[in-house]
Formats: structure tokens, C-alpha cells, sequence
């Protein structure tokens, strides 16, 4: 074995940050801080003493805080179920209206006529708050879960529309192509090709949106949408601070379980 | 069960890709049962001109390709007759193509599609005799003890065989092979080698096979027909294949296309 001779020439220098490189760092880095600075007094920052000032208030609502009192726990696990049922049918919605708006996004699915008016309800849904969707199904079915069961549908149909696209437009299209060399009609081609590629992905997705869902719904129940926030929302009202602590120690236990199990489920499909 | 019609009637396709031309005028005829090998060196064309065939890819107007004599590409588009052309034909892929996440099973009964109502397949109700077809297919190419297998658990060679299967269940009358042995150790490629040459002898399909190795081209068909630069430089006998053809296919390096030995 002859060693190969080392390359001719100089040994190039180490690579170097350009000038313009540097001042667009000064410039967005600067401008973080300004922009910081700027907005001091607009949120109150200057008012944080107060939270540990110990007075009165403050001291008699920790006081109360720990002391949860637990004897209307029939009523408050009712109420928290009431809020993962929302989350359930809220996701469950979503998911009904997101497949065929996750494949209508995609552009190696669908034409792209099809694809920009569908991205465009897609990123309406996802722009709105679920808080303010809630708002308006208040105003329209009245107070009550169905609001917040609507809410949560539509909001995450945008958000899972999306997701869902985004991971039909990332598979492998050699298998797509394979069922449709057999024949198959496009139809085929997506239940065949298609979902069987991005289901694990899917299903992952829609399970972590119900996660976050059964927390979206506790909050909201505070514009009355049922479930939990709205009991919350009451007691918070009524200044009984132990029932507020005794909600809130199960909203905790319950949305740890609920992302417990869900992470346990994730993990098993991916 | 031959038809009377040319397998593949390809009349003077063109394909452009930019600037770059990868199918240059190419006429080509394949009458039912013959086994012809497409062979040049990478970039030739040879791939383009399969996925023209089944109409996986557009060509350029100005030429038609015919399929069991229904014209499947004219004036620059696919028509709409591909489907049932393609279901006369199978595909067999470099990279298998099959769906990973089904099982091998599942992935041949997709054979029976194009063949079944339309709801019937998108449920995956597959008829009790095309289940038994799908068995006996696997069988055949002897990987029916994967069938409960996820696909994308099994080597290469087992899957392109199951690709096969795919064909068989199919009822397909030809097999069109894009590189079919190009991923394959090469104990896996003679086997799918000789999977491909039986159903071409007892069946009497039509068989083109895209090939990078010469020696399986001359082993396995006997008509090779020859790309470079998108255009056919070599239609004839694979005994025809000399050292002054090959060199002028292949440039003077042309036994780097020859996989396990010159003959």
C-alpha cells in the first residue's frame, strides 16, 4: 500500500462571519432589547414588588390556596369529566373535518386550485382563537359544553388540516406509484398510498391536539362554555379560594394523565 | 391468451426535461411473449421510456405510445385509457414500491384493483377467490410465510418478489421491470432474474427489463435493445452484442457495466 501523497497548495483559512452578518445580529438582537425595554411600564412591570409585598390579600389568598377543600369533589371530577368530553368531541370534529381538508392541502395530492382556497380556510380557522370562536358559539347555541365543543372543532381543524398536509406532502411517492401502476383509480391511490404512510403521523397528531385541547377546554369554560372553567370561574367569583384550590389540584392530576396516556400511545405508534 | 396486439407500440417519443433531452425520437415495438432488455449507460433514457409506457410520466407531443393497442399517450398527454392498460400491465420498481406499512399480503391483494368495484377496493373487501390468487402468487415466488409481514420488515429480495406476486395477482400480460435487480445482493437478482424469464417461458408474458448489468441483459433475453443519449443505438439479438457495439454503447470502459463476469 503506497500513503497518498498530501494535496498541493496552502491550507485554506478557517471560514470567517461576514460585516454584514455581524451588524444583522447588532440590528436583531438590538432591536429584541429595545423593543423590551420600550414596553416596560406599558405592562406594569414596575408593580412586581407588590406580589411580594405581603399584604393582606395576598397573604389570605395563599393562605386559603393551601388549604384546598375538597368536599364538593363529586361536583368538581363531574365537571372536569364534562371537560375532557368536550376536548373528546372537539378533536374528535376536527379530525372528521381535517382528513379530507389535510388532503385537499397537499400539493402532490390535490390540483392547485383546490389547494390555495382550502390553505386559505385552513389558516382563517387556525387564526382565530378557540377563546373567540367560543365567544361567538356562546352567542349562538347559547351557554354550555356545545359551544366549547364547537369551538375546539373548528379551531383545530385548522391546526390539524395543516399538520396533516404537511405530512402527506412529506411521504415517499414510490409506493403511490406502485398502487397506481396496478391500475388503481386516484381514490385507491390515497387509501392505498397515501393514509397507510402518514397514519401513525396522524393519529399522533390528533392525539396530542386532544391534549392540549382538554386544557383549551378548562379555560374554556370561563367565557361559559362549560366544564370545569366554568365552575372555576364561579367559586373564583365568589372569592372561595379553598374550592378554587381543590379545581385546580384536579385540573392538574387530570391533564397530567390525560398527556401520560396520549404520550404513552404516541410513543407506541411511532 | 396472447393478444394479437403489440405490448408496447412506442412511435417516435420524445421526453425534454428542461434542456436536457432523455428520450430522443425513440420507436420501439414489443410483440406479446417477448422478453426484451433495455440497456445503456446511466441517464439514457432507459427508465424514462418504461414510466412513458404506463404513463407514470407525460411525453412530449409529437409522439404516441400504444398499449395492447389502445394509445395510452398522444399529442403530449396521457389519455384516458392508461388505467385500464396499466392494469394489463405490471410494474416492477428499483426501490419495490411496495406500501411499508402493510403487510406483504395486503400489498399483493392491491393487485386485484384495478379489477374490482371501486368501493370494494378502497374498503379493502377483497373476493374470496383473489385472496386464494394472492396465496397462490406468493407461493409462487416463495415468500408466502412473510405474507402477514409488514413489507417494509423484509429484505429486498423478498420484497421484489413480493412486487411480483403483485403482477401475477394482476392478471397483468406483460411486466414492465425499472431496474428490477439494481438494490439486490446478487443471489436476490438471480432469483428475481429467473422469476421474470419463467413467467415470460410458461406464461407467455411480455417481459421489458431495464438493466444496468450486461451480462444479465445477454444471460436472460434474448433481444436487448440499446439507449444512449436518448436514443436507440441497438435493436437486435443479444448474441449480437459485440465487443464494438458495446464499446460504442458504453465508451471503452464498458466492462465496468458487466456485473459478475464477462462472458
Amino acid at each position: 500500500m503506497t500513503t497518498a501523497a498530501p494535496p498541493a497548495g496552502a491550507v485554506p483559512a478557517p471560514p470567517t462571519k461576514s460585516l454584514g452578518a455581524w451588524a444583522l445580529d447588532v440590528l436583531i438582537w438590538g432591536g429584541v432589547a429595545a423593543l423590551l425595554i420600550y414596553s416596560f411600564d406599558a405592562v406594569d412591570l414596575g408593580n412586581l414588588p407588590r406580589l411580594f409585598a405581603g399584604s393582606d390579600v395576598v397573604n389570605n389568598f395563599i393562605g386559603e390556596l393551601l388549604r384546598p377543600d375538597f368536599s364538593k369533589w363529586r361536583l368538581f371530577v363531574g365537571e372536569m369529566w364534562e371537560t375532557v368530553q368536550i376536548a373528546l368531541w372537539g378533536t374528535f370534529l376536527a379530525v372528521f373535518l381535517g382528513v379530507p381538508m389535510g388532503l385537499a392541502a397537499a400539493r402532490n395530492i390535490a390540483p392547485v386550485w383546490v389547494v390555495q382556497p382550502v390553505r386559505w380556510i385552513m389558516n382563517m380557522l387556525r387564526s382565530i382563537p378557540d377563546l373567540v370562536i367560543g365567544l361567538l358559539f356562546v352567542v349562538a347555541v347559547g351557554l354550555g359544553p356545545l359551544a366549547g365543543v364547537l369551538a375546539i372543532a373548528l379551531n383545530t381543524a385548522g391546526v390539524l388540516a395543516k399538520l396533516f398536509s404537511e405530512a402527506v406532502e412529506s411521504i415517499d411517492k414510490g409506493p403511490v406509484e406502485g398502487v397506481r401502476a396496478t391500475g388503481a383509480s386516484k381514490m385507491h391511490e390515497i387509501v392505498w398510498g397515501v393514509i397507510p404512510q402518514v397514519a401513525p403521523l396522524w393519529t399522533s397528531f390528533a392525539l396530542y391536539r386532544f391534549e392540549s385541547n382538554s386544557r383549551s377546554a378548562t379555560v374554556l369554560g370561563l367565557i361559559g362554555a362549560g366544564g370545569i372553567g366554568q365552575v372555576l370561574f364561579e367559586s373564583m367569583n365568589a372569592f372561595a379560594f379553598r374550592d378554587v384550590s381543590a379545581i385546580v389540584i384536579i385540573v392538574v392530576i387530570a391533564v397530567t394523565l390525560i398527556d401520560l396516556l396520549s404520550q404513552a400511545m404516541r410513543k407506541r405508534l411511532l | 391468451m396472447t393478444t394479437s396486439a403489440a405490448v408496447a407500440s412506442v412511435r417516435n417519443v420524445s421526453k425534454t426535461f428542461g434542456a436536457r433531452k432523455a428520450l430522443d425520437g425513440v420507436s420501439l415495438e414489443v410483440a406479446p411473449g417477448e422478453m426484451v432488455a433495455l440497456i445503456g449507460p446511466s441517464g439514457s433514457g432507459k427508465s424514462t421510456l418504461l414510466r412513458s409506457i404506463t404513463g407514470l410520466q407525460p411525453i412530449d407531443a409529437g409522439g404516441t405510445i400504444a398499449v395492447f393497442g389502445e394509445t395510452v399517450q398522444k399529442d403530449g398527454r396521457v389519455t384516458g385509457s392508461v388505467r385500464k392498460a396499466r392494469a394489463r400491465l405490471g410494474m416492477i420498481f428499483q426501490q419495490f414500491n411496495l406500501v411499508g406499512r402493510l403487510s406483504l399480503f395486503s400489498n399483493v391483494m392491491l393487485g386485484a384493483l384495478g379489477r374490482i368495484p371501486g368501493w370494494q377496493g378502497a374498503l379493502g373487501l377483497w373476493p374470496g377467490a383473489d385472496k386464494k390468487k394472492a396465496m397462490a402468487a406468493l407461493h409462487r415466488v416463495g415468500v408466502a410465510d412473510y405474507a402477514a409481514q409488514r413489507a417494509n420488515t423484509l429484505s429486498g429480495g423478498q420484497q421484489q418478489r413480493g412486487a411480483i406476486a403483485r403482477a401475477i395477482v394482476q392478471g397483468a400480460q406483460a411486466i414492465l421491470a425499472d431496474e428490477p435487480v439494481a438494490s439486490l445482493d446478487p443471489v436476490s437478482a438471480r432469483k428475481v432474474m429467473e422469476l421474470l424469464v419463467e413467467l415470460n417461458k410458461r406464461d407467455g408474458l411480455g417481459v421489458i427489463v431495464t438493466l444496468h448489468q450486461v451480462d444479465y441483459a445477454i444471460r436472460y433475453c434474448e433481444r436487448v435493445v440499446a439507449l444512449k443519449a436518448g436514443k436507440v443505438v441497438y435493436d437486435g439479438p443479444a448474441t449480437g452484442l459485440d465487443t464494438r457495439t458495446l464499446v460504442d454503447i458504453y465508451g471503452p470502459e464498458f466492462e465496468d457495466a458487466f456485473w459478475e463476469t464477462k462472458q
